[in-house]
């Protein structure tokens, strides 16, 4: 879907690249350009700029209050950049409503966990595929021919996602009903079930414990393979951010101040300063 | 079987008839209670501004007639000619669905992420000012309704029973067709809401704004197709209460006696909502049937409240609601 209209603007896309573990990353998918977000006299992010690769899995890493949730908010949507503009598959993107920006293959997840708590796990998933449905109302009311054909074949690809993150045991538990852990998991497979271009994860291993992050990284990795899905992921856990990404933006008190491979974010004094403090005159 | 029992089988269903007629504006509060968390004060005016609108139409009527004649010297009244019954609905339905479109724009699209009381309260002011417009627009008259739903009482019910137990029931058989149409109602508004795409965006709305714009759900269009479909539950109560009784102002305050029946049924559940009004229509006529002769009469008034008393004593989510949990 590219209907943003306004004119292709010069994103420096290149043919892309191979990483070292043999996946191959495209060009760029979407780039924030010079973003500025203030609430009020709150200055959340400062002139920043970097982009996404198709394929990648880019991290958005900083200490508490840096503007790592700010700037994923900005890029689905919920909130507007006073100044700068999200360039996304080539073309400027007007002033969209959340709502808009996810029609348009951008998916997400919650820092607090945003499930449908009243509904069964398969049925949140569903809701993942809404815009895949085209059956009008009239059809969906009386529930022939397009509509229930479009519910049996979503409802396959579902059942996929289900098999692919291991929750086919809890298909039909309520969700309020299910650990944290779990509904961190069907958080994911809500947000797969787009099928999205980009999927955005909000600190999705935040609260738990060894295992279910164990768990939860193989499943973004497995899903970045499986599905070449490219992935933006805010995370405290340093270890868990270098294993996992191919490139890191590293943001403090609303600036950038490191961008790279986890090996030259790691080596970046700026960085460290950040992370282990330094002394101020 | 003796007479009493006989009287008695009698006045039950009797209710059971009267209580789908609770259950109809009950009806209408679930629907809007469960995708947007609002008590919505307002739905038995809309059924009264429903059934006024379809009469209007109907008998040709100039709307806001008196208006235009009070400030021009005017002396309008009807167009002059009537709007048959299959025609009259579609354009109340149409009426409706406006409506609900400028209830989202001038209410609901402001009042985003307010406390549900603050929402309760602006379905009170909505409450009073439809009741207005409803006046102005057609006039505060009572008005017969009858878009040919056959009235009096039923001769098959009156003759079957007569044949079993050598006494005929009374049934109004207007009340059979509202119990069949509000069967038909429920069933389709249950697969709509369990197993179509707008379905599961309303339950989603409901449970969470914020997932639900995740998922791409636009919030403003699910509140419109909410609105619209508790108009409609509205209009088809408005109907059926309007040619029972005639469509008159207090048609409005039948929704005061949808209170008891959703706290018997629960705000959440439209099950609940049938149940429940079963339960208060056979209650109160029971109650009144065995009653009458020790305390007198006119329990039929009170019954309701006091079965929603001890309810809310006992247990407060309803016999269908989701259980209320709480964490200190």
């Amino acid at each position: 879907m590219s209907g943003q209209g306004g004119t292709m603007l010069d994103t420096n896309s290149d043919a892309g690249f191979m990483t070292a573990d043999g996946r191959k990353i495209g060009g760029v998918a979407m780039e924030m350009r010079n973003i500025t977000l203030r609430f009020g006299g709150v200055v959340a992010i400062k002139d920043i700029s970097f982009d996404i690769r198709w394929g990648e899995i880019r991290a958005i890493i900083g200490p508490n209050g840096a503007g790592k949730s700010s700037m994923l908010n900005v890029i689905s949507g919920f909130y507007h950049p006073q100044e700068g503009e999200v360039i996304y598959k080539g073309y400027k993107r007007p002033r969209m409503r959340p709502y808009q920006v996810a029609q348009q293959g951008i998916a997400r997840t919650f820092q607090n966990i945003a499930l449908f708590e009243g509904m069964s796990v398969l049925d949140n998933i569903m809701t993942g595929r809404l815009h895949h449905m085209k059956a009008n109302m009239f059809q969906q009311a009386i529930w022939w021919g397009r509509a229930a054909r479009e519910e049996a074949e979503n409802r396959a690809q579902v059942e996929k996602i289900i098999d692919f993150l291991e929750i086919q045991h809890i298909r039909k538990t309520p969700v309020s009903r299910l650990p944290y852990g779990l509904k961190k998991r069907v958080e994911l497979a809500r947000a797969l079930a787009a099928e999205p271009a980009i999927l955005l994860l909000d600190e999705p291993m935040a609260g738990m414990n060894v295992e279910e992050k164990e768990d939860m990284c193989r499943f973004i990795l497995d899903v970045n393979d499986e599905f070449g899905t490219t992935t933006v992921l805010i995370e405290h856990d340093m270890g868990v951010v270098m294993d996992l990404s191919d490139r890191v933006v590293v943001m403090d008190y609303g600036k950038k101040i490191g961008d790279g491979t986890p090996e030259e974010v790691r080596n970046n004094q700026e960085v460290i300063n950040a992370y282990l403090g330094v002394a101020h005159d | 079987m003796p007479d009493t029992l006989l009287f008695a089988l009698e006045a039950s269903l009797n209710g059971l008839t009267a209580g789908v007629m609770y259950a109809l504006v009950a009806l209408g509060f679930v629907l809007i209670f469960k995708a947007s968390g609002i008590f919505n004060f307002a739905q038995g005016v809309m059924a009264l501004f429903a059934a006024l609108t379809l009469v209007g139409f109907q008998s040709g009527q100039i709307p806001f007639s008196h208006l235009i004649n009070a400030m021009f010297g005017t002396r309008l009244h009807h167009f002059g000619w009537n709007m048959p019954t299959m025609l009259a609905i579609p354009a109340t339905v149409l009426v409706m669905i406006a409506l609900a479109i400028l209830v989202e724009r001038f209410i609901l699209k402001h009042l985003v992420n307010q406390e549900p009381i603050i929402l309760f309260m602006a379905t009170i002011g909505l409450a009073y000012f439809l009741e207005g417009v409803g006046d102005i627009m057609w006039g505060a008259e009572v008005k017969a309704l009858d878009v040919g739903l056959p009235k009096g009482m039923s001769s098959a019910v009156d003759e079957a029973t007569f044949n079993w137990f050598g006494y005929g029931f009374y049934i109004d058989r207007l009340e059979i067709w509202a119990a069949g149409i509000a069967a038909v109602l429920v069933a389709v508004l249950t697969v709509f809401s369990q197993y179509t795409k707008q379905g599961r965006a309303l339950r989603a709305v409901a449970d969470d704004h914020q997932a639900a714009l995740s998922v791409g759900i636009s919030l403003r269009f699910i509140w419109v197709l909410t609105w619209s479909i508790a108009g409609i539950v509205a209009l088809v109560a408005g109907i059926m209460w309007g040619s029972k009784s005639g469509v008159q102002f207090s048609l409005s305050l039948i929704a005061l006696k949808a209170l008891p029946v959703l706290i018997l049924g629960g705000f959440t559940s439209i099950p609940g909502a049938i149940v429940g009004g079963l339960i208060i229509g056979v209650g109160e006529k029971l109650f009144d049937f065995f009653m009458n002769p020790i305390i007198g009469g006119a329990t039929e008034n009170w019954f309701a409240y006091m079965l929603a008393l001890v309810f809310l004593l006992f247990r407060p989510q309803g016999l269908f609601g989701e259980r209320i949990i709480e964490r200190v």
